[in-house]
């Protein structure tokens, strides 16, 4: 039985190199798109403000597998052709990207009206004042939702098995599928997923614990 | 054709201006002139649009209509007469003209004192670290809090917090400090020292427009009182003269006479 699980490992190791490649992806360009957009929902014009909102409340509002479907399976029939692998990374971004515009904008909301007025009053500009003084005091309470976030990624970054992605989980149950032998490759699929997120969790904590220096 | 400005011009020069919260009106064409030097205290009961007033002036607070002039500089529009809101690095420029006391203080919680003063001075006024720290030191001394320039807002009394404030707003020697009721959060015990510090600058010729509950400071401090009643200016001039007895406003004598018998 070890053998044939030793002889699986490279396999596995790929599988798991995948995982982490999505969720790296899915993580980066979440973060981007969702303070883009978290800013345009707190500081923008109204018709932007409004369609953040509506692009938020939708994503939220959907299950993530069915937008995965939808974005490999449905939107061909508007002549966007993802690759499998591409088409999971969008629809995991889009899940994503709608938390991390809720994350924002509770953390920048949670800044009194007070900082930007003074920010503005020694002649900053937007940019600066939030460069300089609402996003280093808004980062505190940005950071623990968002690592949460980031383990759901990793955790959900599974969900591509179901389009044929060779992930970590899709890796485990081809192995599974030659040996019989789910048990033990379950357990050690859970242990590889607990190992990552546990360590995001301790760096997060550490993090948090360098900036509690901000009281208010 | 080009006319070079009269030499007597207003520093400031607010002229008819208005000012509607929905279909209240909070400001109704209001003009002040304030010369360099002078400092202005505006008086009045809550609501009469005093704080309105001074944070239009830096343009925290748009208006309706009027104009508002720094240096004959129009504060928050474009100066072709449209009404055509500056750009927001313009609003900067010209923010960065004035400053601003708040009665909540506002400092910035995670920086220091000193780093308090020295953002707007690095980030607007282009200075280096060095110089920035070297005047950050030389105000925090001026307010009394030289040993307190690492210090974190959280570690300072309110006093202290609010000394912090002004030295943040003066350093970044701005044409105009604006005062908004800045002792109002404050313990009793701790109001002096902070207008000890707007006293001293003061009689350094800081050119202030004050608005404040501290009528015997009002009293002392300033060169001009101008007394706000339901968002326009309903009496104006030298304390001696509006806070004594002779004078003919009847809001004014009742406001005052309301304000003594809370206070005594």
């Amino acid at each position: 039985m070890l053998g044939q699980i030793a002889y699986a490992l490279p396999f596995l190791a790929q599988g798991f190199a995948v995982t982490l490649w999505v969720s790296l992806l899915v993580v980066v360009l979440s973060l981007v798109a969702g303070v883009m957009m978290g800013v345009g929902l707190v500081y923008g014009p109204a018709p932007l403000r409004w369609a953040v909102r509506i692009f938020s409340d939708t994503i939220r509002g959907i299950p993530i597998l069915v937008l995965i479907f939808f974005v490999y399976y449905g939107l061909p029939a508007v002549g966007i052709h993802l690759e499998s692998f591409w088409a999971a990374v969008l629809a995991l971004t889009l899940f994503k990207t709608a938390q991390v515009i809720e994350y924002l904008r509770g953390a920048v909301g949670s800044i009194p009206k007070g900082q930007s007025e003074a920010a503005m009053a020694i002649g900053l500009t937007f940019r600066q004042r939030l460069a300089y003084v609402i996003f280093p005091q808004a980062f505190r309470r940005f950071l623990p939702p968002w690592i949460n976030g980031v383990t759901d990624a990793v955790k959900g970054s599974a969900l591509v098995s179901l389009l044929g992605i060779t992930d970590l989980m899709h890796a485990i149950n081809q192995v599974i599928g030659r040996t019989y032998e789910a048990m033990p490759l379950y357990i050690l699929g859970a242990v590889i997923y607990f190992v990552v997120n546990y360590a995001l969790s301790l760096a997060s904590r550490r993090l948090e614990r360098r900036f509690s220096f901000i009281r208010e | 054709m080009s006319i070079a400005p009269p030499a007597n011009l207003a520093l400031l020069d607010i002229s008819d201006v208005s000012k509607s919260f929905g279909s209240v009106e909070v400001l109704r064409s209001v003009s002040l002139q304030v010369t360099r030097g002078e400092v202005v205290t505006v008086i009045g009961p809550s609501g009469s649009g005093k704080t309105t007033l001074l944070r239009c002036v830096n343009f925290l607070e748009s208006y309706d209509s009027g104009s508002i002039r720094i240096d004959g500089k129009e504060v928050g529009f474009r100066d072709t007469g449209t009404r055509q809101r500056r750009s927001e690095r313009d609003l900067a420029k010209m923010r960065a003209e004035t400053g601003m006391v708040f009665q909540s203080f506002n400092l910035f919680p995670h920086l220091t004192a000193a780093g308090n003063i020295m953002l707007g001075l690095r980030k607007v006024r282009g200075k280096s670290s060095t110089e920035a720290r070297a005047i950050a030191e030389h105000w925090l001394g001026r307010v009394g809090l030289a040993h307190k320039a690492d210090s974190l807002p959280a570690e300072l009394s309110g006093g202290q917090q609010q000394r912090v404030g002004i030295a943040r707003a003066v350093a970044m020697e701005p044409k105009i400090l604006l005062l908004d009721e800045i002792t109002s959060a404050l313990d009793p015990e701790l109001v002096g020292e902070v207008l000890e510090v707007v006293r001293s600058l003061a009689e350094d010729g800081m050119t202030m427009v004050m608005v404040t509950h501290e009528m015997a400071f009002a009293r002392d401090a300033s060169s001009r009182i101008v007394f706000m009643a339901d968002g326009g200016v309903s009496a104006a001039g030298p304390p001696a003269e509006i806070l004594g007895t002779e004078i003919d406003n009847e809001r004014l004598r009742s406001f005052l006479a309301r304000f003594r018998a809370s206070h005594f």
